[in-house]
């Protein structure tokens, strides 16, 4: 279809290109990832400096101009914050803390997985009852006890996100891993006497890889929306410096009393980041996916 | 089989000992429950009196040795706030958490699995598409803000269902259950959907993606080459193939939706372990955690060795306990 | 014809309709913010407890909507000398079983008090001043104590009255299960599904005449949104506590009518005097310690008061729902003095207090508070910080669950601690000596003084006036030592919470200062 390039980053190109949504989702990501970056430059306030932010502006709904002169265009929320400064350093924070602590947990569910599956025996046992703690362990209760001991911020809350998510991982790889170990690839390889790490990470990983990537771009997802739902129960971020997740929840009860725009707006922009996310993420596993090579 | 089912429960018993220890520690690092117990305009004495009605006096490990020997009898402690069992408090809360997650489960596999067949089968056609972009929204958004917007739309602007609690029960082999009256069911509605969202769009995906993967082996072809009716190719072929992932999910999400129901039941004040769960922490009501945990381990072990006799089930070569005999 | 069908439907609705209507009209739902964690009235001194258990069971004396003694089931009290007080029972009062109110249930319920197995915070703390009980008659007691004692009858407006041939053998799980819940009060025990719902039943022979509902049932709503949205979609006829966020729009909607009263509870600012270098969290704009300790300046914490805009915080964070604060309760109340005012908001002034103590560029802190506890209270938190950086002071936020916080809190881990602290007996004498008397907790004074002010002056003035029978004398001690700690910010008063409930077109309720949601209080309206 598109031209046939040379080498693979070309056909990788022309196979992305394929799908008119994917590019669209690609072009939604790259704008958003340059408004998080760029947050500071672009926002008309920074939402996270108090002494930018004027209670008696709260509230504004959007449009509304300040006592001062100035417009809020998304409104304002109960502190009177900007809602469009605070989307923009919000995106970041809520992007940054999504991405984190999905690389982390799946990374380290991932090694815990494939071993477990591989090595089988005790490791599998200690690894999967480990898992299972883990698993049973309310998110809220880990979140409270680190929040207890280590204190607020966004390093505590990745912390808190990979503890409650990499079992997850874990337990997915480990079950496909487990099919993938009996195939002859896995059997040709061990006569060939290639060395175990080279076995587990050149041949088993990348076959387990596809429905991990569906199970982490959700994962991202649910990070943010775990985020936000900490927050909400009061465990997550300072709030003076709210991420999405963290707007959305201080906009929440706003809902039944008409103003909206305290949390449609952030939620607005979460369902933008998520859903471009997830385009991008469906088009790239079914290019990188060897089974589904045509 | 037997050996592995014993062996399973040996160690299934050091994970509950083990998370005991944990939920005493964790409780200990949050903070000190007489705090939060004592009405703040009592006295010294009266603090000092709380504190050794609670059996807070002692040293932190002979705490755990009480609860230790307590258990090994069946007691679980008595709940610092509410002065009964803590065990009975959770089980006598179980069956409507179970229940909700219950139907949550079925909503999501009933919609999930079909929704995720016909998107894999067509996932460039319209509908395919959409229901990919759908699922999307199913995870993108809190569930506590979902949850809200379902009771304004459903209770406060049309008024068709209840707002908040459990309907009318009836006993079902001595549990009370909701399910089977109309007022049950109206109560039930709203939150199950809620708690259902998420594993929905989550189920839609993996089914979708294992389908795009089946119908390109070469035993989907062959079976189509056979001349085998659609129906059947996806029936039997296709669909046995992709179960095992979503065997897998199934189970640790209905563990998940039982364990983490806390969100809906506190929006839709549903009478389950969840709302109880959360109100325990925040009153650092350790025997209740420590109880509620115990039991949903249990609960979790159990969902587990069910998921892993279905994969042997399911697919011959994984078989249970082989892992130790591959080498 | 006309008249046969007119009469077919006068028979119709005689046999049917009577019945139904006005019993369901008889019934209501009413939505409360937290659990009621027993039935034992004498199990958990909690508010929400308290509150419920007053309709079941009666104290001695009892408090009106705005915390003043009213007879309750004695008729008159008085102190005959220093140590001692004659109480005298009302007649003819009956348990819901049927069996009559006397002087023994009193004995027996003195006796109960302090020794409820398991109970996580007791009521001994109001019947411990007494050591001596003697039945005169049978309506007619004489109580003893060891000291003066001149807040007795306040502290006995805590205690429930249980009745002696019902408790006896009684645990609190009879209280849980009804068996035992047995008190003269204008409801009757129906069900109690922890966590969920309490069900409460007319008694029908009340001393104090009939209630306007058969039936009550109390949902346990803990979530602020799902409060309101069972209010907005009939679930319930009345909530308490309606979310700031919703009273704009309630209030503006003729179907629902909102009670509100300035409540007992007082939000302040304890400022952490403990250390003699920086308190925690408290340091320098470079992150370095102080060598000495601002809070222990009275300048600085006056600047820290004149500082915060009260009337903004009132305006925006509280939608008015909150009144500034000048002391620790609002001057209606025995012991407060008029003559206090809110601190004026003035950041000039504040700055130059500043720079005078020796911090012309200001210094940082880190402002804590509970985000679960008090009405709005990590976003007032925020609005302090706002004010704050307008005088040149860096000021962080953390807010936290209570369940972290207060442990905290009380370990002195915080320099500048967001708090409350609602009066329940209603006067200020005891605000006074838990919050600002130097800490010594065996003596019973200053045990919430998270802030280790100390003022020998004002311990003095607390110490006379609790021996004070004359009330007269003891009420301007009182207000004297309020002046004399407010003039000297020993803690920041911000605001006292206005209580707040929502009720359905067609019911009225009548807002009471101490917080409780009583079924007595709500009443039909046309």
């Amino acid at each position: 279809m598109a031209a046939r390039g040379d080498g693979p980053w070309a056909r990788f190109r022309a196979e992305f290109a394929e799908s008119r949504l994917a590019m669209a989702g690609l072009a939604i990501l790259l704008a958003i990832a340059a408004v998080s970056i760029l947050a500071p430059v672009i926002s008309p306030q920074n939402p996270y400096d108090l002494a930018q932010l004027d209670v008696l502006d709260s509230k504004l709904a959007p449009g509304e101009v300040a006592a001062d002169g100035r417009t809020y265009w998304l409104g304002t929320d109960d502190q009177g914050r900007d809602m469009l400064s605070g989307i923009f350093y919000g995106l970041r924070i809520s992007l940054g803390v999504g991405l984190a602590s999905t690389v982390f947990a799946l990374a380290i569910g991932l090694v815990f997985g494939l071993m477990a599956a591989y090595f089988g025996g005790w490791v599998d046992t200690l690894v999967m009852r480990v898992v299972d703690i883990q698993l049973s362990f309310p998110a809220i209760l880990i979140a409270l006890v680190l929040l207890a001991v280590l204190g607020q911020g966004v390093d505590k809350i990745i912390v808190a996100l990979v503890t409650v998510q990499w079992a997850y991982y874990a337990r997915t790889v480990r079950s496909s891993a487990l099919v993938e170990r009996q195939k002859e690839y896995i059997e040709a390889a061990r006569v060939l006497a290639l060395g175990q790490s080279r076995i587990v990470f050149r041949h088993l990983l990348p076959n387990c890889l596809p429905p991990l990537i569906v199970v982490a771009t959700v994962q991202v997802a649910h990070a943010i929306a775990l985020e936000a739902t900490l927050s909400f129960l009061g465990l997550g971020l300072p709030i003076t410096e709210p991420s999405l997740g963290l707007l959305i929840s201080n906009g929440f009860q706003y809902l039944l009393s008409g103003k909206y725009w305290i949390s449609f707006y952030p939620g607005l922009a979460l369902l933008l980041t998520i859903m471009s996310i997830n385009l991008v993420a469906d088009q790239l596993r079914d290019i990188l996916n060897p089974r589904l090579r045509k | 089989m037997l050996a592995y089912a014993i062996r399973r429960l040996g160690q299934s018993f050091f994970v509950l000992v083990l998370m005991s220890f944990l939920v005493f520690v964790g409780v200990y690092a949050i903070g000190n429950p007489v705090e939060l117990l004592v009405n703040p305009q009592a006295d010294e004495v009266e603090r000092i009196r709380a504190t050794a009605a609670l059996g807070l006096d002692k040293p932190f490990l002979e705490q755990y040795w009480v609860f230790l020997k307590g258990a090994a009898s069946g007691d679980l402690g008595r709940s610092f706030v509410y002065n009964v069992p803590a065990l009975a408090l959770i089980l006598d809360k179980l069956p409507a958490t179970i229940e909700l997650a219950f139907v949550a489960m079925v909503i999501a596999v009933v919609l999930g699995i079909p929704l995720g067949l016909v998107a894999g089968l067509k996932p460039d056609s319209l509908l395919g598409r959409g229901i990919m972009a759908g699922s999307i929204l199913g995870f993108s958004l809190p569930t506590f803000w979902v949850g809200l917007v379902l009771v304004m739309v459903f209770s406060v602007q049309l008024g068709w269902l209840p707002s908040n609690g459990r309907g009318e029960t009836v006993a079902l082999a001595g549990v009370q259950v909701s399910l089977f009256t109309a007022d049950g069911l109206t109560h039930l509605l709203m939150p199950a959907v809620n708690l259902a969202l998420f594993k929905l769009s989550l189920l839609i995906r993996l089914t979708r993606a294992g389908t795009r993967e089946a119908v390109l082996q070469d035993y989907v072809k062959f079976a189509r080459a056979k001349g085998l009716t659609q129906g059947r190719v996806i029936g039997v072929h296709v669909l046995k193939n992709i179960l095992i992932p979503i065997v897998t999910v199934i189970g640790l999400e209905l563990g998940s939706v039982i364990a983490f129901a806390i969100v809906t039941e506190s929006i839709f004040a549903w009478p389950g372990t969840g709302k109880l769960l959360i109100d325990s922490i925040n009153q650092l009501d350790r025997p209740v955690i420590v109880a509620y945990l115990l039991v949903i381990v249990t609960l979790f072990i159990v969902i587990n060795f069910v998921v892993d006799v279905l994969y042997s089930m399911l697919d011959p070569r994984v078989r249970l306990g082989g892992a130790a005999a591959a080498h | 014809m006309l008249r046969t069908l007119r009469l077919a439907l006068v028979a119709l609705a005689a046999l049917g309709l009577p019945a139904l209507a006005p019993a369901k009209d008889r019934e209501v739902s009413i939505g409360l913010q937290a659990a009621i964690t027993s039935m034992d009235p004498h199990y958990h001194n909690l508010s929400p407890n308290n509150s419920m258990m007053l309709h079941i069971f009666e104290p001695l004396i009892k408090r009106d909507a705005n915390q003043k003694l009213v007879p309750g089931l004695a008729t008159s009290w008085k102190a005959t000398d220093d140590l001692t007080w004659e109480f005298k029972l009302r007649k003819n009062v009956r348990f819901h079983d049927g069996s009559p109110f006397t002087a023994e249930d009193v004995v027996f319920t003195l006796k109960r008090v302090p020794n409820v197995p398991n109970s996580p915070s007791s009521f001994a703390t109001f019947t411990k001043p007494i050591v001596d009980v003697k039945v005169v008659d049978p309506h007619t007691v004489v109580f003893k104590t060891a000291t003066p004692h001149v807040l007795l009858p306040s502290d006995l407006a805590s205690v429930l009255i249980v009745s002696k041939a019902n408790g006896e053998k009684a645990a609190t799980e009879d209280y849980n299960s009804g068996k035992a819940a047995i008190g003269t009060g204008p409801y009757k025990y129906a069900e109690y599904v922890p966590n969920q719902r309490v069900v409460l039943k007319a008694n029908f022979g009340y001393w104090g005449g009939e209630e306007p509902w058969d039936k009550v049932t109390f949902k346990i709503l803990t979530n602020p949104a799902a409060r309101v949205a069972a209010l907005l979609s009939g679930d319930v006829q009345m909530i308490e506590t309606v979310p700031t966020a919703d009273i704009g729009k309630l209030s503006r909607d003729p179907k629902y009518s909102l009670a509100d009263k300035v409540s007992n509870r007082v939000i302040y600012v304890h400022l952490n005097q403990s250390t003699d270098k920086s308190p925690p969290f408290v340091t320098d704009k470079s992150g370095k310690p102080l060598d000495r300790n601002p809070f222990r300046d009275a300048r600085v914490r006056k600047a820290l008061s004149m500082a915060i805009n009260r009337d903004a915080i009132v305006d925006r964070v509280m939608e008015k729902k909150a009144v500034s604060a000048s002391q620790l309760l609002p001057d209606f109340f025995y012991g407060t003095s008029k003559k206090l005012k809110p601190a004026k908001f003035d950041p000039e002034g504040a700055r130059k207090l500043l720079a005078e103590a020796g911090y012309p560029g200001g210094f940082a802190l880190t402002i804590h508070g509970p985000n679960n506890r008090y009405i709005n209270d990590d976003k007032v938190a925020q609005a302090i910080a706002q004010f704050y950086s307008r005088i040149g002071i860096d000021a962080k936020v953390e807010t936290m669950p209570s369940a972290v916080y207060f442990t905290r809190a009380s370990k002195l881990e915080f320099g500048y601690m967001l708090l409350g602290w609602g009066t329940e007996s209603g006067e200020q004498g005891s605000s006074l000596r838990s919050l600002l008397a130097t800490y010594d907790p065996a003596k019973g004074m200053g045990v919430t003084n998270r802030g280790r002010y100390s003022n020998p002056a004002l311990d003095q003035m607390l110490h006379t006036a609790l021996l004070t029978m004359d009330e007269k004398k003891r009420e301007a001690m009182i207000q004297q030592a309020a002046e004399l700690a407010m003039n000297d910010t020993a803690l920041i008063p911000l605001h006292y919470e206005v209580s707040t409930w929502a009720t359905a077109k067609g019911f009225a309720y009548t807002a009471r200062t101490d917080q409780y949601t009583l079924a007595t209080g709500l009443r039909p309206s046309k």
